[in-house]
Order: structure tokens, then C-alpha cells, then sequence
């Protein structure tokens, strides 16, 4: 069960600014969330995919260089830019 | 005689971040070569945290931190899996970094270091992978900058990082902990220690019975030593005066020496560690059957010895550098004692005070003036004149002259025996009360006699040598 505490800290933890009516509507939808996973819990363990079945381990790529994005199209999303960099706000 | 820093009590532990030395990231195919490039050039969808990527795992890196592991005898589990870190900060474009938590490559190695008290064993905790942030600029002056620039280009650069267990006692043994690890990373290829950020450490430093102390941002070998030593003699102030120490993180300043503490308040992180659900866990430990170590440090050591004849000093000096082992087993041919004081003290010695690396020097160039010195064509003084116009010429990126060229340029060519002798016979018979002076005991006339020959040879010659010749022909005469 997740509290409005649980909510109000995990903002903080993302730097987010919340309402006091958007702690009460995330609270709302973050137990909606788990009521799910634990109808997911109920699902039989046997027989089902688990995490280390070995077929698809080891999963890896040649170290292989392949070309990158063009420096303009790397930072066209970001809301503001300086000589090539992303601009963020002081962190110091 | 101890000094304060090396009073027993002091606990210190490191955590070490390298960047492998891999071609292209850990988790994308963007190129690791991105010093002196502009920014956010070396990204894409993957290391830029755009939404809908995925990473792959490059296996050389998977590869590097086996071989690793194994170097520093390290326990491989049979499975490791990557994990996401969640914090909240503009180098992390995804709001997390990919690394290890609880199940990392490599777990309870060592690696024996020289210790204060003869050879010592540094427990290694562990060693695992992750992503490289990007790196922040803070743009403005003074303390408070007015915002954050963000390049991208090192994050997912592929790092390993190794912890140690807390059993260093002092600075000293902490800088010759990390110089053991460098040469090793170095022999196994998986690192290049030369390469800008290519090594940070965090350190944890604690005097008996006090609080510990978290000091990052030490970016250099150096840094290591200077900034444990700051910390220390500060713990041990606020200890005379009657205060405790406060369990904190603090900043070393490189450019002023000083540690300063974060300011921010010391928060248990809440990182909310789980499973990377993007990555698929890795089953490698067999694959270190198929890792052939190197000839690791130790062992060259051990072998220069009985190989060339050289003594332990020089054969530590000579193996504790990769390239300069190399460097020295090409030139050793031509007299393996000889080349081993001329690389380990004066060529070494050249290069250190230069700030130059080895790599200025073509191993044929020194080859050639080995054989000069060997053949007798040039004195000591001579040979070092010709090495110090060959860095110069390396630093000022020119092309280097063989030393037979610079000898006769700026003829440094060594006076033949007869011609001192004469030259001595002549000096000795016009300073006759310098002569008689030192007959009757006045041992530093002879430094007058020196130097009136070595103003006849104009500096060329050997005073070491002068000396002798005048001495045969004084107690003879």
C-alpha cells in the first residue's frame, strides 16, 4: 500500500513539484498499479518464462563502432542549448 | 621517525572508477574516441536516454572486466546481471544509470602492493560495470554558477569499478595501491592510463573509532595522496581540538589541495536498485578457461632479473610501467645493465621532469646513443646532452636527429685519452700553486685544476673523468 508520504518522497527524489491534489491522485493511481502486479502474482509460477531461463542469456553485440547523431539532431529536443551543449539548470 | 599521517589508526578504502579501453560504448555502438571533439557528437538514441531505445551489452567490455577479475583474483559468480540506479541529475539523461548492485562480475580478489611494512595484501570487495554519466560544465563564476552545460559524448563510455576492502593505513600505500592497479590494467590492454579522466577515485577515510569521511572528485595519481594527506592532518586537528567528526561527504579542490565539505546535507540515497528489465543477466564465468592472462608486473619483475642482470630496484622501476618494460627490452641488447640505468634513472628521470611520456622517444633513437656510450664515442655528460636535444625536439613535435648527428653538431664528441692526458700535463705544469696546494692536502685545489680543463674543452668533457686523469698524473708526478 502506498501512502501519501511514499508519493511526496519519491517526488523529491525527482525533483518534481507536486500539488497537494496530485499527491492524492498519484497515491491513487500508484496502488492501482500494484493491485495489478498482484494479480499478476497469482499467475502459476511453473512452466512460465523466468528471468534465468538460459536460452536467452548472454545477450551481447560486437564492439563495433557505428556512426552517431549529428550534433544538431542530438540536441534539437532540448528546450535550451549553448554551443552544442545542453543547457540545464544550475546544479551546483 | 612517523608523521602524522602515519600514525597507526588511519582506515582508508577506494573506490576506483577506469574507463576500458573498449572501441565503442557500453550499451551502444557510439565511438569511445570523443576527447577534443566537440560536444554531444559521440550519441544516439541509447546514451541520450531517448525514449524507446535499448541497450545492448558490448562483449569486449564484458570481456575486459573478466580479465580483470581474474588479474586480481577475483570470485566469479555464475550469473551477474546489471541493475538500475535511480537518481535524479542532468548527467544522467535517463533518470538512472545502468551498473551492478548485487550481483557483480567479481567479488573477494587482492592484489599484493609494497605496504609500509614489506609486502602487503589489498583486499579487493568487488568489481562490476557500468554506464559513464555525461559530463556537466558549470557555466559562470565563483560558487553559485548560473546554470549547467550538458555533453553527453562520455556517457555510456564502458567503466569498471573496483573497490577495495579498507586495508590501506596511509597515503603511501594508497597511491602504491592504485600505481599496482594502473600497471596491471595496463599490462592486460584493457586500459589507457594517459587518457584525460581515464581514472577517478573515491576514497573513505576514517581515523580509529571516528566517523568516516566520503572524499570524491580525485581525478589524478597524485590527487590520491594529496588530498588523503589534507584529510587526515584536518581529522587529526578537529580531534586536538576537542570535535568529533562529522560523517560527511566532502570535495577535493585539485588546484588548491584542500578537501571542502559538500555542503549538502549527508542523505541516505535512495536509489531504488532493481533488475535492469532491458538486459537479459549474464552467465560468463566460463568463458575465463579461455582468458589468457599476460606476463603480469610480478613476473617481468622477476624475470628482468634473472633474464638481464639488473637489480630489484631497477627491475621495479623498468616493469611498473607497460610501455616502459617494452621500451627498455628493445634496447637491452645492446648492454642490459647499462640500458637499464640509462632508461630507469636518467632517461626516466628526463622524461618525468619534462612531464613527457615515454612514447616521445623512439626506442631506435636511444638504441643508437647506447652504442655510443658503450663504444666509449661519448662521455656520460655527452650522452645526456644528446637526450635532452632529442625530447626537446620530440616536445616541439620536429623530428628527432640520431645522436650521431647531434654529436657532431654540437661536437660532443668525446676527446681521446692522449689528448687529456696532454691536456692535463699541460694544465698541471702551468698552475704550479695549485698543484703544490693540494700536494700538501688541499684536496679542493684540485676542483680549480678540473675546471681549467673543462674550460679548455669547453664544457665537453667529462668532469668525473678529468678528475681521474689529473689524479693519475698528480700522484704519479
Amino acid at each position: 500500500m502506498i501512502s501519501r508520504k511514499d508519493v511526496e518522497h519519491i517526488a523529491e527524489l525527482a525533483d518534481i513539484g507536486l500539488a497537494p491534489e496530485e499527491v492524492e491522485e498519484f497515491t491513487h493511481q500508484f496502488n492501482l498499479i500494484l493491485d495489478y502486479f498482484e494479480i499478476l502474482d497469482q499467475l502459476p509460477a511453473e512452466g512460465g518464462w523466468t528471468r534465468t531461463d538460459t536460452e536467452d542469456l548472454n545477450v551481447m553485440r560486437e564492439d563495433l563502432v557505428v556512426p552517431s547523431l549529428p550534433q544538431h539532431e542530438a540536441i534539437m529536443n532540448a528546450s535550451a542549448r549553448e554551443d552544442g551543449f545542453i543547457k540545464a539548470p544550475r546544479v551546483m | 621517525m612517523r608523521t602524522v599521517t602515519e600514525e597507526r589508526g588511519v582506515i582508508i578504502g577506494l573506490e576506483v572508477h577506469t574507463q576500458l579501453s573498449t572501441a565503442s560504448k557500453l550499451f551502444c555502438g557510439c565511438s569511445t574516441d570523443y576527447r577534443e571533439d566537440e560536444p554531444n557528437t559521440h550519441v544516439c538514441p541509447v546514451c541520450l536516454g531517448l525514449p524507446g531505445s535499448l541497450p545492448v551489452i558490448n562483449r569486449r567490455a564484458v570481456e575486459y572486466a573478466l580479465k580483470v577479475a581474474k588479474a586480481l583474483n577475483c570470485r566469479v559468480a555464475e550469473e551477474c546481471e546489471f541493475a538500475r540506479k535511480n537518481y535524479f541529475y542532468p548527467d544522467l539523461p535517463k533518470g538512472f544509470q545502468i551498473t551492478m548492485y548485487d550481483r557483480p562480475i567479481g567479488t573477494q580478489g587482492y592484489v599484493d602492493i609494497e605496504g609500509e611494512d614489506g609486502e602487503k595484501r589489498i583486499g579487493i570487495t568487488r568489481i562490476h560495470l557500468e554506464e559513464d554519466p555525461g559530463r556537466l560544465v558549470h557555466a559562470g563564476e565563483g560558487d553559485r554558477p548560473k546554470y549547467t552545460l550538458v555533453d553527453y559524448n562520455r556517457s555510456g563510455i564502458p567503466l569498471l569499478e573496483i573497490v577495495t576492502d579498507p586495508d590501506l593505513r596511509s597515503p603511501k600505500e594508497a597511491r602504491r595501491f592504485l600505481n599496482a592497479l594502473r600497471t596491471t590494467l595496463e599490462y592486460l590492454g584493457v586500459f589507457e592510463g594517459d587518457r584525460e579522466g581515464a581514472l577517478r577515485v573515491d576514497a573513505n577515510i576514517s581515523i580509529e573509532g571516528q566517523n568516516r569521511v566520503e572524499i570524491k572528485n580525485i581525478s589524478s595519481y597524485k590527487g590520491v595522496e594529496k588530498a588523503l594527506t589534507f584529510e587526515i592532518t584536518r581529522q587529526r586537528g578537529m580531534m586536538r581540538r576537542g570535535l568529533g567528526i562529522e560523517r560527511e561527504t566532502r570535495h577535493f579542490m585539485e588546484a588548491r589541495g584542500i578537501t571542502t565539505s559538500s555542503r549538502s546535507k549527508e542523505v541516505e540515497h535512495d536509489y531504488r536498485y532493481f533488475p535492469e528489465p532491458d538486459l537479459r543477466p549474464l552467465r560468463v564465468r566460463s568463458w575465463l578457461d579461455r582468458i589468457q592472462l599476460p606476463e603480469m608486473p610480478a613476473a617481468r619483475r622477476e624475470r628482468f632479473m634473472v633474464q638481464y642482470g639488473v637489480s630489484l630496484t631497477h627491475a621495479r622501476t623498468l616493469t611498473g610501467e607497460l610501455r616502459l618494460a617494452e621500451f627498455y627490452e628493445k634496447v637491452a641488447h645492446v648492454d642490459a645493465l647499462l640500458a637499464a640505468t640509462w632508461v630507469a634513472d636518467t632517461l626516466l628521470g628526463e622524461l618525468n621532469y619534462r612531464d613527457q611520456s615515454i612514447t616521445a622517444l623512439p626506442p631506435e633513437r636511444f638504441e643508437a646513443l647506447l652504442r655510443m656510450l658503450k663504444s666509449g664515442a661519448i662521455t656520460d655528460r655527452g650522452a645526456v646532452e644528446i637526450l635532452r636535444r632529442m625530447l626537446d625536439a620530440a616536445a616541439r613535435h620536429e623530428p628527432i636527429e640520431t645522436p650521431e648527428r647531434i654529436m657532431k653538431s654540437l661536437d660532443l664528441g668525446r676527446d681521446n685519452a692522449t689528448d687529456l692526458m696532454a691536456m692535463a700535463a699541460e694544465v698541471v705544469s702551468s698552475n704550479a700553486s695549485a698543484v703544490s696546494d693540494y700536494r700538501s692536502g688541499k684536496r679542493e685545489a684540485l676542483n680549480f685544476l678540473v675546471g681549467q680543463m673543462m674550460k679548455r674543452t669547453r664544457g665537453k668533457a667529462d668532469p668525473r673523468e678529468l678528475r681521474r686523469v689529473l689524479e693519475s698524473i698528480l700522484t704519479s708526478g
